[in-house]
């Protein structure tokens, strides 16, 4: 059995990743991610693990260093946040492409400018369309189990592509937490060595990233695509693997007090949890409020979305980042577009909320599932902004 | 603390800070404070033209400067400091441009800009903080952290010999590069103010004591012990080859005012071989 301890969130994932047997990490600091790399060179440095620990001069080295130890067979392991993952954005579709299991935890910060390193998910939205495995944990215990539960999913023989873990900046980073963590056993019964399909060694030359002519970069594009899609077979099997071991349950999209709700609050990450109150304060109150929590962005769990929200009639979505210019925030098009062919849809109300660290309470949780139900048709707009 | 605002006496300098903004976010024992406040009299003794001035600085520490200088400033993002002045002094030619920034900013993600305007010999000063490490972030391992030092993401002692920026800067064509430290306050102060009359990419470093996270991990004290170090340590070397101006924390650190001298810049070439304004030869002769 693992062991009940009381840690910050974020040292905790460094610890997680140690339990990985990770071969390489390469980090750039970065508030708030920066307890994770401290605390994995300290792990490093104290022989816990034998693995290298890379520091680097930027981001976009931190994930070039990555792919390149990835190519050659290690496991790998970095994190980041806001600015720093937008500036791994140009290597991040190499990783995916070249196929390589890379695991990355993304310490959710909004996006600049103006500057600000609270959090959101507005980093993340940035680069949603990398190719790469996204999960988005809800708290401490979730952030330990899904960076183990990542790089058994992204080194899969049938899956092969990085996977990231996003992890609310400072709402978890910083958090003192009561979580388990697994013990070394476990963890090894659970994940085994990366078996690389390819990798670069002398004795067995190939060759990657190679230039693509426009008569084979579609074909390329779509098996990039079809290997994502695909991964969500086995990103459920590994969880049934991990129940099994844990007894800790995961599913693409969770449920909470669905049944006969006519009005559904969506959430990404953290929130759930207050959400999760929210709703129970409404059932108090004889409102038929349901949470749906969408723990995996991509690949889109699209027949599991639909069967969470199956007969409600509102479903009101918080997004935690503004697409500019666009129809409305990152979750609701993804969700807007999966019932545009349902004969019976549901009406879509989407809020953006709690931009960079904007507190979002329980309250506003409630007055968001009451304007929703309100709405005559789908609307966007931000909830709680000063005029 | 949102109270009524009390009358405080102003300060000297308050014409050129946005005292709206005070009280800064340095820790107590930094040196940046002192630093700026020989930037702020290097601007003051010139008595330049404010309109006429900007401040660009990157992420950091150190870059917190632009936000409390009364004159158009720019906090960019982490590393880009140079370009967007260099952007900036290309619309605008006839205003002076201060780049401040830290070490990691300027040297770690942002080296390769520092090189590139140094080699174009951009009309700029830069102004390095050099604090041994990634304040702000929490006392991370820069390109400035003396080899065997410790930092966070280096608990037994950085195995990487750091850069010598002095050096760099020289080798990249900086046509004036200086270092001091956070105790040289009137040899800063007269340095940036030489600087700043000059053309061209210059470059003045300044070690800068960092006791609540560089010092604290390194059993170096508080910051007055800091200073006392640089006192004992420091000794000035003017005009000799950055090459050798070393920083030593057990043996020498070498300051002084190592290089000065003229190079055409980029809008003299620019003018001359681009917009055929001046003559090429002029250009050339002054090369020579």
């Amino acid at each position: 059995m693992g062991k009940r301890i009381g840690m910050e969130v974020a040292i905790a994932a460094a610890e997680a990743v140690a339990l990985c047997r990770i071969d390489m990490a390469a980090v750039y600091p970065i508030t708030p991610q920066s307890h994770i790399a401290e605390h994995l060179s300290d792990i490093v440095h104290n022989g816990q693990i034998d693995a290298e620990f890379l520091t680097v001069e930027s981001e976009h080295s931190a994930m070039s260093a990555c792919v390149g130890a990835s190519a050659a067979g290690a496991r790998v392991y970095t994190a980041t946040s806001s600015q720093g993952l937008i500036l791994m954005h140009e290597i991040l579709p190499i990783a995916s492409a070249m196929r390589l299991p890379i695991v990355m935890g993304v310490c959710n910060r909004a996006v600049s400018g103006p500057l600000n390193i609270w959090n959101d998910h507005s980093d993340i939205m940035h680069v949603r369309e990398c190719g790469w495995i996204q999960l988005f944990a809800e708290n401490g215990q979730e952030v330990i189990d899904m960076t183990i539960q990542a790089f058994k999913m992204a080194e899969h023989p049938e899956v092969m592509l990085p996977a990231l873990v996003n992890i609310d900046g400072f709402q978890l980073t910083h958090m003192i937490e009561p979580m388990e963590m697994p013990s070394q056993e476990e963890v090894d019964k659970f994940l085994p060595e990366r078996k690389p399909f390819a990798y670069l060694h002398p004795d067995k030359p190939v060759s990657m990233g190679c230039f693509n002519m426009p008569d084979i970069f579609m074909e390329t594009m779509k098996a990039k695509d079809m290997a994502l899609r695909n991964s969500k077979k086995t990103i459920i099997k590994v969880w049934k693997d991990w129940a099994e071991i844990f007894g800790r349950e995961y599913q693409p999209v969770e449920t909470y007090k669905m049944k006969d709700a006519e009005v559904a609050i969506v959430t990404m990450g953290s929130m759930g949890e207050t959400a999760s109150v929210a709703v129970d304060e409404m059932r108090k109150a004889k409102m038929k409020v349901g949470l749906v929590k969408i723990k995996l962005w991509r690949p889109f769990p699209e027949e599991e979305f639909k069967a969470a929200v199956k007969g409600c009639k509102t479903i009101a979505i918080m997004d935690r980042a503004v697409s500019f210019g666009g129809v409305n925030g990152p979750v609701a098009a993804e969700i807007k577009s999966l019932f545009y062919h349902e004969q019976e849809r549901p009406k879509i109300v989407d809020f953006i909320m709690g931009l960079g660290g904007r507190d979002v309470r329980v309250e506003d949780f409630i007055s968001m599932a009451e304007r929703a139900k309100k709405k005559k048709e789908d609307t966007f707009e931000f909830l709680g902004v000063r005029e | 603390m949102r109270g009524k605002k009390r009358e405080l006496p102003g300060h000297p300098m308050d014409r050129l800070l946005r005292v709206d903004r005070i009280p800064h976010i340095w820790c107590s024992g930094c040196g940046i404070g002192t630093i700026f406040g020989g930037v702020l009299a290097a601007i003051q003794k010139l008595d330049i033209d404010l309109n006429k001035l900007a401040m660009v600085s990157g992420i950091g520490c150190t870059g917190r400067m632009a936000g409390y200088i009364k004159v158009d400033s720019f906090h960019t993002t982490h590393g880009r400091a140079i370009p967007f002045a260099t952007g900036l002094k290309l619309a605008r030619p006839d205003i002076k441009v201060i780049v401040a920034s830290g070490d990691g900013d300027l040297f770690a993600i942002g080296g390769n800009h520092l090189i590139h305007a140094a080699r174009r010999n951009i009309d700029m000063t830069v102004i390095c903080v050099n604090n041994l490490n990634y304040g702000m972030t929490g006392g991370q391992q820069a390109p400035s952290t003396p080899l065997g030092f410790k930092t966070t993401t280096t608990p037994e002692g950085s195995p990487e010999e750091p850069f010598n920026f002095c050096y760099l800067a020289a080798a990249c064509g900086a046509v004036y590069v200086a270092r001091w430290t956070a105790l040289h306050i009137r040899l800063l102060t007269n340095s940036i103010a030489e600087a700043l009359q000059k053309k061209g990419f210059t470059f003045i470093e300044i070690l800068c004591p960092c006791p609540s996270v560089f010092g604290r991990r390194n059993k170096m004290g508080n910051a007055l012990e800091t200073l006392k170090l640089y006192h004992d340590r420091s000794v000035i070397k003017n005009e000799i080859d950055p090459k050798e101006a070393g920083i030593d924390l057990f043996g020498e650190i070498v300051v002084g005012k190592f290089v000065d001298r003229e190079r055409p810049t980029f809008i003299d070439y620019y003018r001359s071989i681009v917009c055929h304004e001046t003559p090429e030869d002029n250009v050339i002769r002054i090369a020579r």
